[in-house]
C-alpha cells in the first residue's frame, strides 16, 4: 500500500486511460518523470477538467495518443507548448470538452451509471465534434426538451498528489472533492503525498470528512514537494518562475528535450 | 478629475452588475474582479443588497467546498447571477471561440480551450463578454469554432446568455431577438468611426452614441481605496500596476499646485 514513486509509476501501462487533476488541485508532478522514463505509449489522458505542464510533458515525450480536456494552459505562463505543436501537426487526437461535461462523465462512472445528462452544449462545435456525446429527449418533459447525454468516463488510472496519507492508505483530500471524484470513477488510483502519518486519519472526526478511504486507493508513495512547480493547497505556492522557464524552454522540441535531460530526477530509474 | 481607462472599465462593469447577488469571476480576470468588488463596496456603503463574489482559483475569495464542480452545479440551479466570458474570437451573433483559428482540429492558432463556457453561457442570466483588445481579428463576422453560441433555437433550455460586451473602446448591449449587438456608449477619447473600423461585424447604434460615463468622486475614491486594497490580495501585479498609473496621474497635478 505504501510504496515508492518508481513502484507507483511501474503499475501504469501503455494504452491506459489516465485521469489527471487541474493544476491547482494537486498534480503529482513527482510521478511525471518516472512515467516518462517508463517509455509508455498510446496513453489516453483525461484532464479533470483542464490540464497544464504534466499532460504537456507527456505529449512532448510522445506518450499520448488522445487528450480529452476542457483546456490546456500554463496559466500566466501562456499556452501549453508541446500540446500546441501536437495540435498543429495533428499528432494527437483531440477530444475537446467543457468542464461540467468532464465532471458529468466522472459522476456517471462514480454511480455505476451508463451516462449523465447536462444542460448547455447544444449548438456548439464541441458537441459537433464529439460523436460520443448524444442529444436525447428529456423523457419526463411533455414538451420537446433536448438534453445532452455524456457517457461515463472510466479511467484505468487516476494519479494525483495530496498533503497527507496514513499508513493504512487513507488519503486526506480536504475540500478538493474532484480528487475523490477521480478515484471513485477510476479502476486504479495512485497517490503521492507530502507525508505519511502513523495515526489512522479516519479516527479523527474533523479530518474524516476530507478523507478519501483506502478502499478507493491502490497505492501511495511519499514525495516531498511532489506537486512542484505547481503549488499544493495549504502547503506551498506555485513556483511561477519555474513554470515560466518550462514554457520558454519547451517552445521547441529541442528545448523540451534539453529541459528533460537537464532534470535532476533520474530518467533511468525504472527500466 | 482624470479617470484612467482601466478605472472606467472597472466602473462600467460595476454598473453592468448592478442588482446581482452572486457573481463568479474566472481565474486571471482582474478587471472583472475589480468591477465586482467595487459593486460590493458600493452596495455596503448604500446599505443595499449584499453581493457575494467568488473568484475561481483564489483561496481568499472562494467559498466553495465541493471541488471545481460546485460552480457549475450552483450555476445550473440558478444560484450564480453573473459571470464573465472572453474569446479569442467573438462574432456579431455573440458566438464565442476559445479553441482556435482555422479548421478544427488542426487549427492554425490553438488557444487553451472552451473551459466551462459551453455550459455557463446557457445558465448564467447575465454573462458579460469582456475583451480589452478591440480589433478586427477578435471581433469577426463569424467565429471559426463555436465554443458557446450567443443564442439558441427555440426549445433549447436556456436561462442565460450575453448581457453586454465591454471592450477598451466601448460598451455594447445584445438583442437576443435580433441577434445583434448595439453600441451603447463610446469610451472618452474614442469615436464611432474608430469602433466601426475595429469591428468585423455590423452593429446597431445611435447617430451620435453617448460617451461612457465616468465614476463620481465618491465612487472613484472607493475604487482607489478599498477596492485596490482588496484587489492586491488576489492580483498583486495588476494592483501594483494600477497604483503606479494612479500615482503618475497625480504627479503633474502636484507639480502645478
Amino acid at each position: 500500500m505504501i510504496t515508492s514513486v518508481e513502484k507507483l509509476a511501474g503499475l501504469v501501462t501503455s494504452g491506459a486511460k489516465i485521469a489527471l487533476p487541474v493544476d491547482y488541485a494537486g498534480v503529482s508532478m513527482a510521478m511525471t518523470r518516472p512515467l516518462i522514463a517508463r517509455g509508455l505509449r498510446d496513453l489516453h489522458l483525461v484532464c479533470v477538467p483542464t490540464g497544464g505542464i504534466q499532460p504537456d510533458m507527456f505529449i512532448g515525450a510522445g506518450m499520448v495518443k488522445t487528450i480529452e480536456t476542457s483546456a490546456m494552459t500554463l496559466g500566466e505562463a501562456g499556452g501549453a507548448p508541446c500540446f500546441g505543436r501536437a495540435v498543429q501537426q495533428g499528432s494527437v487526437k483531440l477530444m475537446d470538452a467543457t468542464c461540467p461535461a468532464v465532471h458529468a462523465g466522472f459522476l456517471a462512472s462514480q454511480k455505476g451509471a451508463p451516462f449523465a445528462v447536462m444542460r448547455g452544449l447544444i449548438g456548439t462545435d464541441l458537441l459537433a465534434n464529439r460523436p460520443d456525446w448524444k442529444i436525447i429527449d428529456n423523457p419526463f418533459s411533455e414538451d420537446k426538451d433536448p438534453i445532452v447525454a455524456i457517457p461515463a468516463i472510466r479511467p484505468d488510472f487516476a494519479i494525483f498528489h495530496a498533503p497527507l496519507a496514513d499508513r493504512f492508505g487513507n488519503v486526506w483530500i480536504g475540500r478538493r472533492r474532484e480528487l475523490g471524484a477521480m478515484a471513485y470513477a477510476s479502476a486504479t488510483t495512485l497517490v503521492t503525498v507530502e507525508r505519511v502519518v502513523d495515526d489512522n486519519l479516519l479516527s479523527d472526526e474533523k479530518m474524516a470528512a476530507g478523507v478519501l478511504p483506502a478502499l478507493y486507493i491502490e497505492a501511495v508513495a511519499e514525495a516531498k514537494f511532489g506537486a512542484k512547480p505547481y503549488g499544493l493547497w495549504g502547503e506551498y505556492a506555485p513556483d511561477t518562475a519555474e513554470i515560466m522557464r518550462y514554457a520558454g524552454e519547451a517552445r521547441t522540441p529541442e528545448g523540451f528535450a534539453a529541459y528533460l535531460a537537464a532534470s535532476d530526477r533520474k530518467l533511468e530509474t525504472v527500466a | 478629475m482624470t479617470v484612467l481607462p482601466r478605472e472606467r472599465l472597472i466602473y462600467t462593469i460595476s454598473q453592468l452588475l448592478d442588482g446581482v447577488r452572486n457573481v463568479a469571476v474566472g481565474a486571471s480576470s482582474p478587471i472583472p474582479a475589480a468591477g465586482a468588488m467595487l459593486l460590493r463596496a458600493l452596495s455596503e456603503k448604500r446599505g443595499t443588497q449584499r453581493v457575494r463574489i467568488s473568484i475561481l482559483g483564489s483561496v481568499e475569495h472562494n467559498f466553495f467546498t465541493n471541488g471545481s464542480v460546485e460552480l457549475f452545479d450552483a450555476a445550473g440551479q440558478g444560484r450564480i447571477d453573473a459571470f464573465f466570458l472572453g474569446g479569442g474570437q467573438i462574432d456579431g451573433q455573440a458566438n464565442i471561440n476559445l479553441v482556435g483559428t482555422g479548421t478544427y482540429p488542426q487549427t492554425k492558432v490553438r488557444w487553451p480551450g472552451s473551459f466551462g463556457s459551453a455550459y455557463l453561457y446557457y445558465v448564467v442570466p447575465r454573462v458579460i463578454l469582456f475583451r480589452e483588445e478591440h480589433t478586427p481579428r477578435v471581433f469577426v463576422e463569424k467565429v471559426d469554432f463555436i465554443s458557446a453560441p450567443g443564442t439558441s433555437d427555440e426549445g433549447v433550455y436556456r436561462t442565460g446568455g450575453p448581457h453586454a460586451l465591454l471592450t477598451s473602446l466601448g460598451k455594447f448591449s445584445f438583442d437576443k431577438q435580433k441577434k445583434r449587438f448595439r453600441l451603447e456608449t463610446v469610451h472618452p477619447g474614442h469615436t464611432l468611426d474608430e469602433i466601426k473600423a475595429a469591428t468585423g461585424f455590423s452593429f446597431d447604434h445611435d447617430a451620435v452614441p453617448k460617451p461612457t460615463p465616468d465614476p463620481d468622486a465618491e465612487t472613484l475614491a472607493l475604487l482607489r481605496g478599498r477596492v485596490l486594497t482588496e484587489l492586491a490580495e488576489t492580483y498583486p501585479d495588476f494592483a501594483r500596476g494600477l497604483t503606479a498609473e494612479i500615482a503618475a496621474l497625480n504627479q503633474p497635478v502636484a507639480a502645478n499646485a
